[in-house]
């Protein structure tokens, strides 16, 4: 008797999944536990931020850049302030850049963080994340300490940062990396040599060299397999150059490889915080131009320039000569890149979006074919996927 | 061809991928220390073929992939690769035009990462590739008609949703707003009025008598 041809089971993961982070609608294609066919459907958060910076003024349009990948909320700011000034032509201040360097890799810290305690909670460690949102709670108090608020921060902005870091916050930002590797030594000790973690990450989700690339992979998941890429050290903006800190590598690509270099990324990111403080220099953190740069308030006092300065840039804001530029920041999550183009008026006409997350996602039916259900969760896991930046 | 040069500074790579490819080539440009070349939709296979391969090159990755739309152009879409050379630590940007008829050649065969990019560009500008193992709409919802991306596209879309009690569904209606979106004009009227005050026209007129 002929053998009946089962029809794969198709089995919706999400949108409402905790383990998918988000809102992603996973459309897998199942022969019993193995996966066939992996089909994200995404969107589901899609707010057309693209659409609506285009009806912004630069200035306007900085805070929608926190409200993509909310973990890492700085980053993005970055690359963004980062594009405006190549096309303004602006220098920022030396203090501006290392205060941005500083908060950029504060908020790699925050990020990592969130990544591998949820990672950890999706393969059944439930310690790390209770321990981590604790150290995330410190992190997010200096960001509140700086620009006044604990997410969407509004503090990178073209021509460098919004205000001064306030007095003490130096002081405690390094009193705070003295006693951190004690915390990174505690969770590696729930976890790297964890049988279970292990069971779960190790070989699953093998992404090689080649394929990385081909598969526009970026940030920790192209150097966990083994790939030496990393923008602070290849292309490097603001004060990266002046660091001294090493690149972390994988060598299997596997999600537990992935895993190893976050917590390495994590230690090293300590190393640039410590420089960042020791060498910082005094002066200004915002250019003095004001027409980018507001003008001070108590200039405004006495000043009329000052006055219609202050007026002009938040109601017309500045005009930035036509161009277009590609620029990108290793944020947390991989190359994050924006392709804004300017038509000399005073809002953007086009600014293209590069998410990391978008890269990794799109790859997922390519690494999970083959694997069981449960690894597919450990793979998304590992991704270190958000969806603000994905569906923008 | 020739580079055009940015402040006397020239492209080695920039020479190089012009003479290689010569009259695939439109233009090649090298402006705030980016590389950008311009080609058409008929040679965008061999060109981003090269780029990838070739030894001085090695455009191994596919960063960024999107379309910018210009609508008073007779070919409005400018579709945009950007290129990321790991070996080289070099970027490059590739350019074509092409209009809302006629197909774009599908890249996802050389970069699979240009799968998705390629599926939200159709999605979002309605610019439709040629040959795409999958293209269907990536982030807009189910059922959506339009690209909201073009310029041509309102800000607050064509339709709203909301739950029927009644109907015990998710119905969709036409967009009704309050207020509309408040968009000013910041183009300074002293510079872009062209309104003429009375008694200009003499100045214009020439007749110097007074």
């Amino acid at each position: 008797m002929a053998e009946a041809q089962i029809k794969p089971l198709t089995l919706n993961f999400g949108p409402q999944h905790p383990a998918a982070h988000g809102v992603l609608r996973l459309v897998l294609e199942m022969d019993g536990e193995v996966v066939h066919r992996a089909d994200p459907h995404i969107g589901l958060l899609h707010r057309g931020t693209e659409k609506l910076i285009e009806h912004k003024t630069y200035l306007q349009a900085v805070p929608y850049f926190d409200r993509l990948d909310y973990v890492s909320p700085m980053a993005q700011e970055h690359t963004f302030a980062l594009a405006v000034e190549k096309l303004l032509g602006v220098e920022v201040p030396q203090r501006g850049q290392y205060v941005r360097v500083l908060f950029s890799e504060i908020s790699r810290v925050l990020n990592h963080i969130l990544n591998i305690t949820t990672f950890a909670i999706d393969v059944g460690a439930m310690t790390p994340l209770l321990w981590g949102f604790e150290e995330r709670e410190i992190l997010m108090e200096f960001y509140e300490r700086v620009c006044g608020a604990r997410l969407h921060a509004a503090y990178f902005r073209p021509g460098g940062v919004h205000q001064d870091l306030p007095a003490g916050l130096a002081d405690d930002i390094y009193a705070w990396a003295d006693k951190f590797p004690k915390f990174i030594a505690d969770l590696e000790g729930l976890l790297t040599e964890n049988r279970i973690f292990k069971q779960r990450t190790v070989d699953i989700g093998v992404v090689d060299r080649e394929k990385a690339l081909d598969l526009g992979f970026s940030g920790p998941c192209i150097r966990g397999s083994g790939v030496p890429w990393d923008l602070r050290k290849a292309q490097p903006y603001d004060v990266y150059d002046k660091m001294d800190f090493q690149v972390a590598i994988g060598n299997t690509g596997d999600c537990y490889a992935r895993y190893l270099v976050r917590v390495e990324e994590m230690r090293q990111s300590l190393r640039i915080i410590k420089q960042c403080l020791e060498q910082m220099p005094d002066g200004p953190v915002m250019t003095e131009d004001h027409k980018i740069a507001p003008p001070r308030r108590s200039d405004m006092k006495q000043s009329m320039e000052a006055m219609i300065h202050h007026f002009k840039l938040y109601t017309e804001g500045y005009r930035v000569p036509a161009g277009e530029t590609y620029t990108a920041v290793e944020a947390p999550k991989g190359e994050f890149g924006i392709y804004l183009v300017s038509d000399g008026t005073n809002r953007p006409y086009k600014c293209k979006i590069r998410a990391p997350g978008f890269a990794f996602l799109s790859a997922m039916d390519a690494m999970s074919r083959g694997h069981m259900l449960a690894d597919t969760v450990a793979i998304i896991g590992s991704l270190d996927i958000v969806f603000g930046e994905i569906d923008r | 061809m020739a580079v055009a040069e940015d402040n006397g500074l020239v492209n080695e790579l920039g020479e190089y991928v012009a003479a290689q490819l010569g009259a695939k080539l439109d233009a090649v440009t090298f402006v705030n220390g980016e590389l950008a070349i311009k080609t058409s939709a008929a040679h965008i296979t061999a060109v981003l073929n090269f780029l990838r391969d070739d030894s001085r090159c090695q455009f191994k990755a596919l960063m960024d992939l999107t379309v910018v739309d210009f609508p008073t152009r007779a070919r409005r879409f400018d579709v945009v690769y950007n290129l990321l050379s790991i070996a080289h630590a070099q970027r490059i940007r590739i350019k074509l035009e092409c209009d809302e008829e006629t197909p774009v050649p599908s890249v996802a065969g050389i970069y699979s990462s240009a799968a998705w990019n390629e599926r939200e560009a159709w999605d979002m500008y309605g610019v439709y590739f040629a040959d795409h193992p999958d293209l269907r709409r990536l982030l807009t919802d189910y059922g959506f008609e339009g690209h909201p991306l073009r310029k041509d596209f309102p800000l607050t879309g064509h339709v709203q949703v909301r739950y029927d009690e009644l109907a015990k569904r998710v119905v969709q209606e036409p967009v009704e707003l309050a207020q509309d979106f408040r968009s000013f004009d910041y183009l300074s009227p002293w510079e872009g009025a062209q309104a003429a005050l009375p008694g200009d026209e003499k100045a214009k007129d020439g007749d110097t008598d007074g």
